[in-house]
């Protein structure tokens, strides 16, 4: 049930609304969609409403590839109609490129594509393994010379195209020494809404279960901030772990990804196994040698699954 | 050449912060006072002869010297995906 509604988020919320109200208390607001069910009505409204920027997903460089990763036929010409309705209605764009084992190869052409579709920005970002990305962790799992090889071609692709394309670039944390510093540090920068209302510390927090999250039905944005226990467990220093404590890298890392740490070692007060320091370091190093060619997990609602 | 911001990037006053600030796609700039008197004056309409001017008529500085802080403050925003010309 959950699940569904994720999927179905951009279908029934009322997005127009919720731009012009962003807009209005001085938010920076950015559409973050798969692209499958964007129209020029749609987008004609959200420009009206002050939506600055369209972030578009692709999950490849070509149809054949993207439809097996996404799960969704006909999706990727669906993706390329609603680039071109986003530079139509006069919005900037970006393209994000989760890449991964099974699609790194075709890195250049990715970069080719955002330039293609018109995009002033592309992410070029490492699957992070939470989730159902973490149920395909080993079919997903970039080898090191693809890694290093997809390194290179960002560093190439920013030379060449620049003043024309930025691209940012998020790298996997299985291969690094220090973990991420996950949100900046929880409940220090950061706070999300979900579509059920609940104000979260990162996206991923419900993740961590038996934790509970304000609502901002029940309590305000300042309330849940300040006063809420779940924002409150994890903020600063004084929550952490003896590898952390103490740890020159303690501010700059803030101990890593609580999300993480619960999901590879069932405990969200942990160390993020990513930190070399963590005694659970070994984890990431049995998942990598684990990693192969296998076969994906959709998920349930995948429209590839009939 | 008229500079002017990149679609997307504004320049916004954050007034809980007392600040302003560069807003652009999963970033934010935060303009030192020099680049906050540069970044005034890009309005689409004004070239970087007509900024410089601007700049040496409201400081005490030489036409050269702010002319050298212009053309690397906008090159450098221009990189960074903020500004176009």
């Amino acid at each position: 049930m959950g699940r569904c509604f994720r999927a179905s988020g951009g279908a029934w919320l009322p997005i127009v609304e919720i731009t012009a109200a962003a807009r209005d208390a001085g938010l920076y607001t950015n559409l973050i969609t798969a692209g499958v069910l964007l129209d020029a009505p749609l987008l004609a409204r959200l420009k009206a409403a002050g939506l600055d920027h369209v972030q578009l997903s692709i999950q490849d460089a070509e149809a054949e590839g993207a439809e097996r990763i996404g799960g969704m036929k006909g999706a990727h010409a669906r993706k390329q109609v609603a680039a071109r309705l986003v530079r139509e209605a006069g919005l900037p764009l970006t393209l994000n490129a989760v890449v991964h084992r099974q699609n790194l190869h075709n890195l250049p052409a990715m970069i080719d594509l955002a330039i293609a579709w018109g995009a002033a920005r592309l992410e070029v970002a490492h699957v992070q393994y939470y989730g159902w990305a973490l149920e395909n962790r080993a079919a997903l799992m970039p080898t090191r010379t693809q890694l290093d090889e997809a390194t290179r071609v960002v560093e190439a692709a920013r030379a060449r195209h620049k003043g024309r394309l930025v691209i940012d670039y998020v790298v996997p944390d299985y291969y690094a020494a220090r973990p991420k510093p996950c949100m900046g540090g929880w409940g220090n920068r950061f706070l999300a809404v979900s579509p059920a209302g609940n104000v979260l510390p990162c996206h991923a927090a419900e993740s961590i279960t038996g934790m509970v999250f304000p609502n901002i039905r029940s309590t305000s944005l300042r309330a849940a901030w300040e006063d809420s226990e779940a924002f409150n467990r994890f903020r600063g220093t004084a929550w952490m772990p003896s590898p952390c404590q103490g740890c020159e890298n303690a501010e700059r890392d803030w101990g890593g990804c609580r999300c993480q740490a619960f999901a590879l070692i069932g405990d969200a007060a942990a160390t993020d196994p990513a930190c070399a320091l963590s005694p659970h370091h070994a984890v990431l190093a049995s998942a990598i040698a684990e990693a192969g060619d296998a076969a994906f997990i959709y998920r349930e609602f995948s429209a590839a699954q009939s | 050449m008229i500079p002017h911001f990149a679609p997307g990037v504004r320049l916004h006053h954050d007034k809980a912060r007392a600040r302003w600030v560069v807003m652009a796609p999963e970033r934010m700039f935060i303009p030192d006072e020099t680049a906050l008197e540069v970044l005034h004056l890009v309005d689409g309409a004004r070239d970087l002869d007509a900024i410089i001017d601007a700049l040496v008529a409201k400081f005490a500085a030489p036409r050269d010297a702010i002319a050298a802080d212009v053309h690397a403050m906008v090159e450098d925003l221009t990189n960074r995906g903020a500004l176009q010309a």
